[in-house]
Parts: structure tokens; sequence; C-alpha cells
């Protein structure tokens, strides 16, 4: 059983970094918009697991999307930044019984899925954009960014999370 | 002792997450500075084979708008031969023919990754230090000017492209000396802004730019676009012009890589200068 979450995960891996990279990264729409997906992987990391190991796998997440798209490294600070606070996410949005042994992210309410989903693309957002801006003086362009972004994202997101939901997990 | 110890085991997290952050924003600020590190970059092998691969597919879907264009591009050159063979005298704003053909030497490439929408963009192409890229090496398009090369791996190099905030190339106006600095406003990956050309330059809405002579990396009257519009800076006293570029830049895959085999004895030359004073 074990071994089969790592391989679910290792594949996850791949396949959100090569969907990343090579279709979102490039798709453009109005000349910026490129929706960010490989958030899902966080998404859906399972609960129950060491939190040191997820923040360390966080960040070899973002760094292979930098690498892949010259962007050292916005995404790894922003990948990281959400995984670091994903449990005050989830506490957030679940209230204390996602702590429970019984919890499963896909027996929750579809509106409180949402709400944790839009606040890691959010959040992963404005470090990213900040950091990419790297300027103050451009505050409303990083504003614009990441609510066209976002929104952008989360509806990938949502389409793409409805589309590979999982069954057998958390 | 135990205390610290204490400390160190209950917020192992925090502390993981601080280190993995400082290390993050190291790279960050690096980035935003100078030239991005070595090997973290799309050229290399891993990136740079998962790139070739696909490219490999879906080059197939653009060949018939490619072919057109090294078509155009050869129509071009060959009426300049044509032309020139019966007139002597013809001015050539050509690289490959011009009497400077044993200053530069040329190398072809294809564009593997493209960007053109981040505020900092970079091209990925599919040769590298084997071909006898370096850096610093420029690279043009059919129509005109692209970027710079920045990092070379053994089959893959990084190109800076113009679209990019650290990018600053030496332009001028066409048919006359007056010269200044390319950069971009990082606001449209069509236009790109032209500044320090003096004010009292009669100059006018669809006027020529083109490479300077001020730059080692490129040829002179290397086409860059025409003007779009332009205005005066804050100082009142030169313009900001805004070009529209003669590339389309969400849509390149031919490249030319020009290298300048006097360049290190040109660049010795100007440190020796700079040095003497």
């Amino acid at each position: 059983m074990a071994s089969k979450y790592y391989f679910i995960n290792i594949v996850r891996f791949i396949m959100l970094v090569l969907a990343q990279v090579l279709i979102c990264n490039n798709i453009n729409f109005w000349g910026f918009i490129n929706p960010i997906i490989y958030i899902l992987f966080l998404y859906w990391y399972p609960i129950k697991q060491n939190r040191a190991v997820f923040i360390i796998i966080s960040f070899f997440l973002g760094f292979t999307v930098d690498i892949f798209s010259d962007t050292l490294a916005f995404n790894t600070a922003a990948t990281l930044t959400i995984a670091y606070l994903r449990p005050t996410i989830m506490r957030f949005c679940f209230g204390v019984n996602f702590e429970f042994q019984s919890f499963r992210l896909n027996a929750a309410p579809r509106i409180q899925q949402l709400t944790y989903l839009a606040l890691l693309i959010v959040i992963h957002h404005t470090v990213f954009f900040t950091l990419e801006v790297f300027n103050f003086d451009n505050f409303l362009l990083i504003l614009k960014k990441i609510l066209v972004v976002s929104i952008a994202s989360l509806f990938l997101c949502i389409l793409l999370s409805s589309l590979f939901s999982v069954k057998k997990e958390n | 002792m135990q205390q610290i110890i204490n400390f160190i085991f209950r917020n192992k997290n925090l502390l993981l997450y601080l280190f993995l952050l400082f290390i993050s924003l190291a790279f960050t600020i690096q980035s935003h500075s100078y030239h991005q590190s070595k090997f973290f970059n799309s050229a290399n092998w891993l990136t740079g084979g998962v790139y070739k691969t696909t490219n490999g597919i879906f080059s197939y879907f653009n060949l018939e708008k490619e072919n057109q264009k090294l078509v155009d591009e050869n129509m071009r050159l060959r009426r300049i031969i044509i032309n020139n063979e019966y007139n002597e005298e013809v001015a050539i704003d050509s690289v490959a023919l011009d009497s400077t053909l044993l200053d530069f030497t040329i190398i072809s490439a294809k564009i593997i990754k493209n960007s053109y929408s981040n505020l900092d963009n970079y091209i990925t192409l599919n040769k590298g230090s084997k071909d006898g890229i370096k850096q610093d090496m420029g690279v043009i398009t059919p129509n005109g000017i692209l970027g710079i090369i920045e990092n070379t791996s053994g089959k893959f190099s990084r190109v800076q492209s113009i679209l990019n905030r650290k990018s600053n190339l030496n332009a001028k106006l066409k048919n006359t000396d007056n010269f200044g600095s390319l950069i971009w406003d990082t606001k449209d990956f069509n236009t790109v802004q032209l500044i320090d050309i003096p004010r009292r330059i009669p100059i006018k809405v669809g006027d020529t730019i083109l490479t300077g002579a001020a730059s080692s990396i490129f040829p002179e009257n290397i086409p860059i676009g025409t003007i779009k519009s332009f205005g005066l800076d804050v100082s009142k006293s030169s313009y900001r012009i805004n070009i529209s570029l003669f590339n389309d830049m969400s849509n390149l895959k031919n490249v030319y890589i020009i290298n300048n085999t006097n360049r290190v004895v040109l660049e010795e030359l100007e440190s020796a200068a700079t040095n003497g004073k």
C-alpha cells in the first residue's frame, strides 16, 4: 500500500511538471496569462505524512519547474510557502476535523475543497508575482497579475481535479 | 543545551522552511542582479533534452509557414546577389554578403523553447558549445535581432531575449549615426523602447531602427523595427521611442548566431584604453 502511494506521487510529480512546462507555460492567453497547475500536487498530497518530507518535495517541485521555465527561483519560494502553510490553510477551511484519521478530502463539502484550492493558488501567486516583478513601484502590475492569473489557474485546476478525481486516497 | 535542542526539535519544520526559503531567495536575488547560475537553467541536458524531444513533434505543425519564411529570406538574399553582380556599388545591408564576411561567422540553430510573456524572457536553442557557441554572441532571425547568448551547455544554449529587463543593446536611426539604448518596458511583447536619442534629432513615425556600431556583439545595420510612437523622457532632453519589432516574437523558429571573430581583440583594446586612463 505504501509503495502505491510513492508510485502515484512520483507519477503525479512528473506529469504535472511536464504539463506545466510544455502546455501551460505556452498558453499565453491575452499575452501574459499562463495558468499554474502543478499546485494540484500539493492539493492532492496525502495529509497524514511527514511534514518535513512534504516541504522538501515541494521545494524540488518548484525548483524543477523553475529550471524548465528559467524563472529561478520564484516558483520554488512560492511552492515552499504554500507547502509550509498547508496545515494552517486546511485548518481554516475544514475546521479541526481534518486532523482526524477518518478525514477524506473528497468527502469534504465541495465549497470547502474550493476554498482550500483557491487559498493555495492565491498565496502561491502572491509570492510568485511579487518575486517576479521585484519592484514595488509596479504594485498595480503585481495586483493585476495575481488577480487574473489566479482566476485562470483556479479554473484550470478545478477542471483537472474533477477530471482526475481521487477516489481511494487521503 | 537541552532547551536549545528541544527548540530545534519543536520548530524543525519552520527552520527547514526558512532554510529552503533562504536558498530560493538567494537564487531569486542572484537572477535579478546578474546572469543566472551556470547549471540551473533551461539549457542543461535534462531540460534541453525534454524540450528537444517535444519540439521534434510539435515543429511539424508549423513547417509550411517556416518554409515560406525561409523562402522569402532566400528570395531577398538572392535579389541582392543578382543586383550586385550587375552593379558592384549597390549598398548591401546583409551580413552574409558584406565585405566584413571575414569578421563575422554565422551558425544556424532552431528555437526549442520560446518565451515572451514573462518579465524576463529567455529562449533555448538546440545548439551549444559543441557547435562553437559561446557566451555573449548575438542572435538574429531572418527579420531582425533576437537577443544575446547567456549560457551554453554542450548541446543547448540559452538566449537572453531583447524582451528582458536586463537587456540593453546599442541601436541607431537608419542613415544617421545617432545611437541610443534599446530596452524593454515589459508591457507589450512586440514593442521595445529606444532611449537616449537627443531631442534635436528629427525623427518621425515609421523611421527604421538598426543596430549601432558601438557594440562588439552585433554587426552594424541589423534591422530591429520601425518607430511606432515617441515622446520626451522625464529630463525633456532626449526621446523615448516606442519601436514595433520586425520580428513576431511569439512565432519564431530559425535563428542565426553571429560570432564576431575580432571581438577578443576589440575588447582587449577597450579594456587597455580604460585601464590606461
